[in-house]
């Protein structure tokens, strides 16, 4: 078993590429350092979803490789997966489990310990305002409930690189302040985050990083900053992120679907 | 025309049932179409044969006395109205509890009667759909033969449709009264499987008792029945005539069955939208849970996979409601058991494939539950396990659940007779372990919620799944009674899963 290696660089992606009916990743590379917060932003289509899947482990690359915390995600998927946690936008959750028994669950899958497991999904309960739910069945709760029953049992296993995609939608503005705070305050213990978003007000205070993706391939990256100077403009990150997808949208003639 | 007319909404949902129809038959391949076509043709020329050589070869009708006529169809007519009975009250619960269009229809100004009105009448037509494809060549074949006053059976059949949906309706809005939205639907389950089960099981139990036999067939011309019952002429027998194409009790018959229904819609109808917005936002699921275990138990992944589906199995109300007909029609061979206790191996030869048979279908159904019936297939393949070790976990969990179901009868079986339940336990093994086998090899990904249309994933492999489960029923129903023949279903059933494994899809 291939044990995770010290390494500086939480996510490494070169040369990824991905094709349903037509090209939805094309050539990606990608470098996220560990301990960061990264924002990849895109319109609709651009291959942040695909992306994101291919390092979860969710779907096969056609082309590339994938490296974590230096373990190959390719070669060694169980030990990359180890360390990693995914949020999709649509929570996936049992309907017919309580919060407590989902994370009870989840920690099972990841083998953690069990006192410790408890410990912890005891914290998280606590800090996403479920604790009043813990042993009710989650086919009645709410979409944001469901959303940080999900946010609970990525966390639960203390992932070193976690990985959201649109974990905001439908939140309301509690929800969504819960769900970041419990971000930050992972991203401050040493952990990496990397989050896709349509909210760019999001990205833009809680990103050190952002990355823009059109058509398949990274079109900008840097700090909010960088960006600004990238575009020569001042204006805020939506201004910045229209100006570089109306370019890629010039150059590539069309984005992915 | 109003855009919220009857005529509207009824076309709307015509419109609505024959998209969803046509693509669960095509599913973007227009080949089906043609194929489901042809499949369709071939088995309505088949029955239709069928019934020509069943009425040619039948005794004259003439010769029989009319009560005796009378008592055989009255039976078989109750069992296919307790059939529609339990469809029709599944799909009138579902009608309440369906959100699809439902929102956006009762917060407009339409009135929302009129909505029900026509579900409440597709559910009617739906029902009837089954027992018109079994009953509708010997309609046509008796019209053929004997007259067209045998086309009016149609309208009988209609009849008893909207009779068993009035029921169906009345029955659910008396569980809404009695439990209240959150229960009502799970409640409605079970009881769809009581009455779908229940006519045929209570006939066949009175057989074994009276007549020391399982056929239902016993009980309708036992001379003891037609002693205690009305005479031909009496007004009991409307609905037998009816069903004979009597054209006075078709008229009668019909005039109730349709009467019923209008009161029934009329009734209930302005309490729909009430009822209806009642189940928006309930799950029977939330709630506190029954037991709440305040410390995390340690388990190994596996373990922590398969106690995961264990659960989910056990919390299922519909799989629940499944396996109590499953278990209810166990019921007649355990009675038959329990009466030959002690004597000859006669009764094995009903016991045994039964067991076989239902531990097949079982395995099927729980495997497509936890194998394709994953609601968070990303939280499972982004575990860090191998994909086969959580394949592995799930086959583990259908095959404990379908021993747990079956143990009582085998234990007792054991108790009775010792080889018996050593071939069924064999048999039953081998047909839960070849329909779990081409669930896993025909899985394709799914929710929970669509296990009622799992037969649509794959039509090959429910076939033949079925097919199997059979075979095996019919070996180790030879192999009871120490027939050499036992052989041959038994090379059919490896025939069939070897096939199977040939045309499976391969993975990507």
């Amino acid at each position: 078993m291939t044990k995770p290696r010290r390494s500086d660089s939480a996510l490494s992606i070169a040369g990824l590429r991905k094709s349903f009916d037509k090209p939805a990743v094309c050539g990606l590379d990608l470098n996220v350092s560990a301990g960061e917060f990264y924002a990849l932003l895109g319109p609709n289509g651009a291959g942040k979803t695909t992306t994101l899947r291919m390092v979860a482990g969710l779907l096969p690359p056609d082309a590339g490789s994938i490296s974590i915390f230096g373990v190959d995600a390719l070669f060694d998927p169980v030990e990359a997966k180890r360390i990693v946690a995914w949020v999709s936008d649509e929570p996936m959750i049992y309907d017919k489990l309580s919060p407590f028994e989902y994370l009870e669950f989840v920690a099972g899958l990841w083998g953690v310990e069990t006192q410790t497991a408890q410990d912890r999904a005891e914290d998280l309960l606590d800090w996403l305002g479920l604790a009043p739910h813990a042993h009710e069945r989650c086919g009645g709760f709410s979409k944001g409930m469901r959303q940080k029953v999900a946010l609970a049992g990525a966390l639960v296993h203390e992932p070193r690189l976690i990985i959201l995609d649109e974990p905001l939608t439908g939140l309301d503005a509690g929800s969504a302040r819960q769900v970041k705070n419990v971000l930050l305050e992972r991203v401050a213990a040493g952990a990496t985050v990397i989050m896709t978003t349509h909210i760019l007000e999001v990205a833009e205070r809680m990103a050190r990083r952002i990355g823009v993706i059109a058509a398949g391939r990274l079109i900008a990256e840097g700090t909010l900053q960088e960006l600004r100077d990238r575009a020569g403009s001042d204006g805020s990150l939506e201004d910045i992120f229209l100006d570089l997808v109306s370019g890629a949208d010039a150059e590539t003639g069309t984005v992915a679907a | 025309m109003s855009t919220a007319s009857l005529t509207w909404f009824a076309r709307h949902e015509i419109n609505l049932f024959w998209r969803d129809w046509t693509a669960l038959i095509v599913r973007g391949k227009a080949h089906r179409k043609i194929a489901a076509c042809l499949a369709l043709g071939i088995f309505v020329i088949g029955m239709h044969v069928v019934a020509w050589f069943t009425v040619t070869g039948a005794v004259d009708l003439a010769q029989i006395d009319p009560q005796a006529i009378y008592i055989f169809v009255t039976g078989c007519g109750l069992v296919s109205l307790s059939l529609m009975v339990s469809q029709s009250l599944e799909s009138v619960t579902r009608a309440f509890y369906a959100r699809a269009d439902l929102d956006l229809i009762l917060t407009s100004p339409a009135p929302s009667n009129r909505i029900f009105t026509i579900r409440i009448c597709a559910v009617a037509l739906t029902s009837v759909v089954m027992s018109a494809l079994l009953v509708a060549p010997f309609l046509n074949v008796m019209a053929w033969v004997e007259g067209p006053a045998w086309l009016l059976g149609y309208f009988t059949l209609l009849s008893m449709s909207a009779m068993a949906t009035a029921i169906s309706l009345v029955i659910a809005v008396a569980l809404f009264k009695l439990f209240g939205p959150k229960r009502t639907r799970s409640i409605a389950q079970i009881i769809a499987a009581i009455i779908g089960a229940g006519f045929a099981i209570t006939m066949q139990l009175v057989a074994i008792v009276y007549f020391g036999n399982v056929s239902r067939l016993s009980v309708l011309t036992a001379p003891e029945i037609s002693r205690v019952l009305p005479d031909a002429s009496a007004m009991a027998w409307i609905p037998a005539r009816a069903l004979l194409g009597d054209p006075a009790a078709v008229f009668v018959f019909s005039m109730a069955g349709f009467g019923l229904l209008a009161l029934a819609i009329r009734a209930f109808s302005t309490r729909f939208a009430s009822l209806a917005l009642s189940t928006s936002g309930v799950s029977e699921q939330s709630g506190k849970t029954r037991r709440q275990p305040s410390t995390f138990r340690f388990r190994t992944t596996r373990q922590t996979l398969r106690n995961k589906e264990l659960v989910l199995l056990a919390r299922d109300p519909w799989l629940l409601s499944q396996t109590l007909m499953q278990m209810l029609y166990l019921l007649v061979p355990a009675f038959l058991l329990w009466r030959n206790f002690g004597a000859d191996i006669g009764a094995m030869v009903v016991v045994v494939p039964v067991i076989v048979m239902a531990s097949g279908q079982l395995a099927g159904g729980l495997a497509w539950l936890t194998i394709c019936g994953e609601d968070a297939p990303d939280l499972v393949q982004t575990a860090p396990m191998k994909p086969r070790a959580g394949l592995r976990a799930k086959i583990e969990a259908v095959l404990i659940a379908v021993c747990l179901v079956l143990s009582p009868i085998l234990l007792f079986l054991a108790l009775v007779d010792l080889r018996a339940a050593l071939v069924t336990i064999t048999c039953l093994a081998l047909s839960a372990g070849a329909a779990t086998a081409m669930q896993v090899w025909f899985r394709a990904q799914a929710k929970r919620s669509h296990f009622r249309h799992r037969h649509a994933s794959s039509k090959i492999a429910t076939f033949a799944e079925a097919f199997s489960s059979i075979c095996w029923a019919g070996c180790a129903a030879l192999v009871a009674v120490g027939n050499w023949l036992a052989i041959i279903p038994a090379m059919l059933a490896l025939a069939v899963l070897g096939l199977i494994w040939t045309i499976r899809p391969r993975e990507t």
